[in-house]
Formats: C-alpha cells, structure tokens, sequence
C-alpha cells in the first residue's frame, strides 16, 4: 500500500492531497523549529476523513469509473493476499498457456477451503504490461474454468473477483476463440454444483467481466462499475467520439447503486471512506467478512436448488413490453 | 469479399449506412401509402442488381429464386428472417409465436437521439418489433423451432426482447419436444439497454442448459455477421455450431481489433472458413443446401 508520501491523487481528489501536504508540511516544522503541532496535524487528519466522505458522497458516474481504475486501488492478488490464508496459486489452461491476465487458486477464507479466481492488472508499467492491463485472452477464461470444474470435482465454493477493462480484442484471441471461451464459461458457471460468489471489485466490462461473472450472488463494491461496454467505447460508437464518455457513464448507468437498483445484482459491498485504495487492510477486512457470512447461507442450500436459482435470477433479467 | 473494413458499430448504433447516403428526396419517412410494407418485400421484376463482390449482374427476381446467393460467385447476400423462415419451413408455412413482444425504453437512454425514438423510427421504417422472430414449422416434416435475427433492427442487437423471446423459444421447445435452431446475425449486445443487454448473455445461456438437460438439439447457424455478445454466448454453444459460407464471426469486431494491434488483418480473418480451420463451426454450409442438410442432422438425432 502506497504511504501517504507517494499516493497517486485525482482531480477530484486534490483538497485531500492539500491537507496530506499540509501535515506534511507540519511534520517538517516541528522537527526542525521544535514546535509542537500534534493537535493541528489531529485536526488536520480528521478533516482528511471528513474529505474522504465528502467527495465520495456526490460522485458522478464518470468520477465512479475513474475511482474503479484509481492507480493504488487494490486488485485481486491484494485481496487474496489480505483475506485468505494459504494460497496456492494454479497456473495454465492445459491447453495453449498461462494467461497472466487470469489468475487463480485454493485459498484459505476464514478456516475453509474455497476457489479463488479473477483477473489480475499490474502495479507498475512493466507489470501492467505482463498483465495485459487485465485482459484476458481465451486462455485465461479456459482456465478459470478449469479452476472452477477442480472447485466442483472437491466441493469447495468459487469466489471470482472480477476486475477487467475488457476481454481482450486481439488477433490471436480471435483464432483461439475469445467468443466461444466465454460462452463456455458462462454456461459452466450456470451450472456449478458449488456455491458461486463474484464481486466486482475495479471494472465490470461487458463479456470480459461476465466470463467469470455468473454467480448465486453477484456484488459490486461501492465504487466500481459494470455494464456492457466501457464509457469510452460506448461513446465512440453512439457519440462518434471519445469526448462524451462522461455523458456516456452517465446513461449506461453503470454504478453499484444503479444496477442494484435494477435487480441486476444483489449487493454493494461498502469500502474505506474515499475508496478502497485508502486501506487495503479494511477494504480486504470488509469483503471477507460479506463472502464469509454469504457462503454460509449459500451452503445451506441443495446444490440443485441453488443451480436452478441461479438460472431463475438471471432468467427473469430484462424489460419489455407486450403489446397486440 | 467485401475488401474494407466493415463498420458494424454503425449498425449497433441502429444507423443503416446506406440509407445517410442517399438523399432527403429518397429517404422513405414512414411506410408506403398505398402499398404495406409487408407486401412489397417482394423485389419488383426487371430491376437489376449487383453482385458487391464479383459485380455479376442479375435481375433481382433471379437473385431471390437463387436464395439471394449470386449466381456467378456464390455470395450470400444478407437476408431477413422472413427469407429464412420462408426458405426453411416446408411450404414456407409456419407459425410465428411470442411476437407481441417488443423493446421498451426502461432506462430512458439517449445518445445523439432517444432510445425511445430510435425503436420508433425502425417500428416504422420495417414489419419487425425487434431483432428476433421466432417460428415453429417443419423442415422436411421434422418438427423445430427457428429464432431468426434480423439486421435490419438495430444491427440485430441482442437486447432483452431478444434474450426472452429465446427464453421463451426453449421453454416451448421442452413443452413439446422439438429441436432448437437459432439463427443469428448481429452486430452484438444493445448499448442503449446496457447492463440489462450484458445480462441476456446468461439469461440464454441458463436456458440452454435447461435445452441440454432435456436432451433437446440446439442448433446454432451463424451468418453474417455474428459478433459480441451473440459469440460470447448462444452463438458459439450449439451442439452444431454452423454457418454460411464468407460470414464475418468474432468475438471483437475487426475495426476494434485493428486498432489494437495496429497492423493489417490478414485475408480472410474472423471469415467462416477462419473459424472453421481453427476449430471452432461444425462445418459450412450453402444457403441452397442449408434445408437437405438440415433434415439429414434431425434425422441422424432421432434415429
């Protein structure tokens, strides 16, 4: 996690960033003239976490998206690492190769074994690249089902942790079936025997997300975004531009509060005040506590039960009219 | 071949290319006045056409004897449902079901124009409600039921009128115990639907699964084009995955793609034949043979 020395600051999140360099700025001159600022750096820390709120409380949707993407968000090798216990991370699709883009294995959570799988963006500009920027290619859906189909075969839950620009749009991924590796895993998803988590937890980009994204619960975390198509597409191909991608997040109604509000999934999972990448530990603390109490309910239930749901869920999913 | 790269984001955004180019004298602002437009699919006789990729002539009522596959080169030119029910179906009979159902502008998403205004101008403009009819008949007394996309709406984007007339589609399928053929021809997911639209790729592939449970075929024949959403889901889960011969079928559209990698793409890419050499379609099959081969497939399920 980034010390408040070298964190990374939107726009938007500039009055923060004013008080960390005033504190800092405090810090300095009580070393040096030995005066004691200990009761105005406080105060300063507290109007930090009044900021945190605050901005978050009237956040646009494009804001939403850029806070999904912040450069210290946490990704899924950080939450593994935080929640679970013992990770054993699996490699490969046993097929073409590994996809670093897709990562995976048994964990640990809260004393029980589960799946867990999601796509993984790097840190840093060599790692991002190593990564692919989180997208994977058909590799890496084969073998998150793969990962999935081991899960079942020794009854232990799926989490996925979905966090993907997009699946990628490359020329190998085409001769090597992008369209059909989804498909598969959607329909393999519909049907697992175990119980299946995923959460949201950066971005949610259309069939690149929902590759790993069929579940008995679906949960986004407060500041994220799911839906068909990222902004930016979306508004190059209606607007015939990338200048309206802000209008574009506005309309497609991307938010956690948005799509809960349509039934399209079935909870936000709160983060730290300001976002996730201002405490990977709570952040991490927030999430496993949900999967934990989620994962009890979902073991009550038969596994036929819970298959047959999950089709009903995603089933009942759309708005039409009929008309004569 | 069509040589340029073709621009399905345009038909996704339900602009049908052709009709921006002519001009105000000749654009059609509603339906025909004396004449419906349902009646006058039928191609006036003597009215010659192009063939857009050898540029064969040939008049128009030969091209439809032809099953709109140019004599001369074999293209197969887009058609509509109503030419794949009517080339089929035995007869050409058959009876459309769950066509009260049409697209509602739930979000009231607009971009450059309504959502709203954009479903009324295509209700206008065509005989369809959405991108996808559905129709039960009988291909060579075999009994099945066919979902037809049609380009034409909204570049037969997958919305939810689509994901629950397929719903729907199997639910009848398993009440009487016919195979499924789904026909697809899209440009991918609806924009103006959003995540809504993103959710039919589960809602039909959970269906599906339901279709197999019931030890039901599901065939997929995919034409041109096929992209998104339709490939990641139903489009590439048959227990046939087939199509016509020439079709454009992938995951990302080759504009998108181009410009990722930033390089050419090389002939024939995301073409039937490209799908079937990497393994991905059962096999590719002629328009004109489409129906015998079929019947051959339902016959060697049943007996």
């Amino acid at each position: 996690m980034p010390t408040d020395a070298n964190r990374q600051f939107l726009d938007f999140e500039k009055p923060i960033k004013d008080l960390i360099d005033e504190i800092e700025h405090l810090k300095k001159s009580s070393e040096t003239k030995k005066i004691d600022h200990s009761t105005g750096i406080r105060q300063l820390e507290e109007l930090i976490i009044e900021k945190r709120k605050e901005i978050t409380l009237n956040l646009s949707s494009w804001q939403r998206v850029q806070l999904s993407r912040h450069p210290d968000r946490p990704y899924t090798m950080k939450y593994i690492e935080k929640m679970t216990d013992s990770f054993l991370e699996l490699y490969g699709d046993r097929n073409v190769k590994d996809d670093k883009a897709m990562v995976g294995g048994f964990a640990q959570l809260g004393g029980e074994t589960v799946m867990i799988i999601g796509q993984q963006k790097g840190i840093n500009t060599k790692m991002r690249q190593m990564r692919n920027f989180g997208m994977a290619n058909p590799e890496g859906y084969r073998k998150a089902l793969r990962l999935m189909k081991l899960a079942e075969k020794f009854n232990k839950p799926v989490i996925t942790l979905i966090d993907t620009p997009g699946a990628f749009p490359g020329l190998e991924a085409e001769e090597r079936g992008q369209g059909e590796a989804i498909a598969r895993n959607i329909y393999e998803m519909m049907r697992l025997k175990v119980p299946v988590i995923c959460v949201v937890i950066g971005e949610g980009a259309s069939g690149g997300a929902m590759g790993i994204g069929v579940g008995d619960r679906v949960f986004m975390m407060e500041n994220t975004w799911y839906t068909v198509i990222s902004p930016e597409s979306c508004s190059s191909i209606l607007w015939r531009s990338w200048e309206k991608k802000e209008v574009a997040a506005e309309q497609l109604r991307l938010t956690a509060e948005k799509m809960l509000g349509f039934g399209l999934i079935d909870g936000i999972i709160p983060e730290p005040v300001g976002g996730a990448h201002w405490s990977y530990d709570e952040a991490a603390t927030i999430l496993k506590d949900y999967l934990i109490d989620v994962l009890k309910e979902l073991k009550q239930e038969p596994a036929e039960q819970r298959v047959s749901k999950r089709i009903e869920k995603f089933g009942k999913m759309g708005f039409w009219e009929e008309v004569n | 071949m069509a040589k340029q790269v073709e621009d399905f984001d345009a038909n996704l955004a339900g602009e049908e290319g052709k009709e921006s180019t002519k001009t105000g004298w000749f654009r059609r602002i509603r339906k025909g006045i004396l004449t419906s437009t349902h009646e006058k699919k039928e191609t006036p006789e003597g009215l010659w056409t192009k063939c857009p990729q050898c540029n064969h002539i040939c008049t128009a009522s030969d091209l439809r004897d032809n099953l709109f596959v140019c004599p001369n080169c074999n293209y197969h030119h887009r058609i509509g449902s109503e030419e794949y029910f009517n080339t089929l179906f035995d007869n050409s009979e058959y009876t459309e079901l769950f066509d009260n159902i049409r697209s509602k502008d739930f979000l009231e998403f607009t971009d450059l124009k309504p959502y709203k205004k954009r479903l009324e101008e295509t209700w206008s403009k065509t005989d369809l409600k959405d991108s996808m009819r559905v129709a039960a008949g009988k291909i060579k007394d075999h009994g099945v039921v066919i979902a037809c996309m049609d380009f034409e709406f909204i570049g037969g984007s997958l919305g939810s009128v689509m994901g629950e007339k397929f719903s729907r589609a199997v639910d009848y399928c398993i009440e009487h115990r016919l195979p499924f053929i789904v026909i697809s021809k899209s440009g991918g997911a609806r924009m103006m639907e959003s995540a809504f639209s993103l959710m039919q790729l589960a809602k039909t592939s959970g269906k599906l699964s339901q279709l197999s449970d019931a030890g039901l075929p599901y065939i997929s024949l995919l034409t041109d084009p096929t992209f998104g959403g339709i490939s990641a889901s139903f489009g590439m889960l048959g227990d046939l995955n087939i199509a016509e011969p020439g079709a454009l079928i992938g995951f990302a559209g080759p504009r998108v793609i181009k410009e990722t990698i930033k390089k050419d793409l090389p002939e024939g890419f995301q073409r039937s034949e490209f799908l079937l050499e990497h393994g991905f379609l059962d096999f590719i099959i002629d328009r004109k043979e489409m129906k015998d081969k079929l019947a051959t497939v339902f016959t060697m399920f049943e007996n």
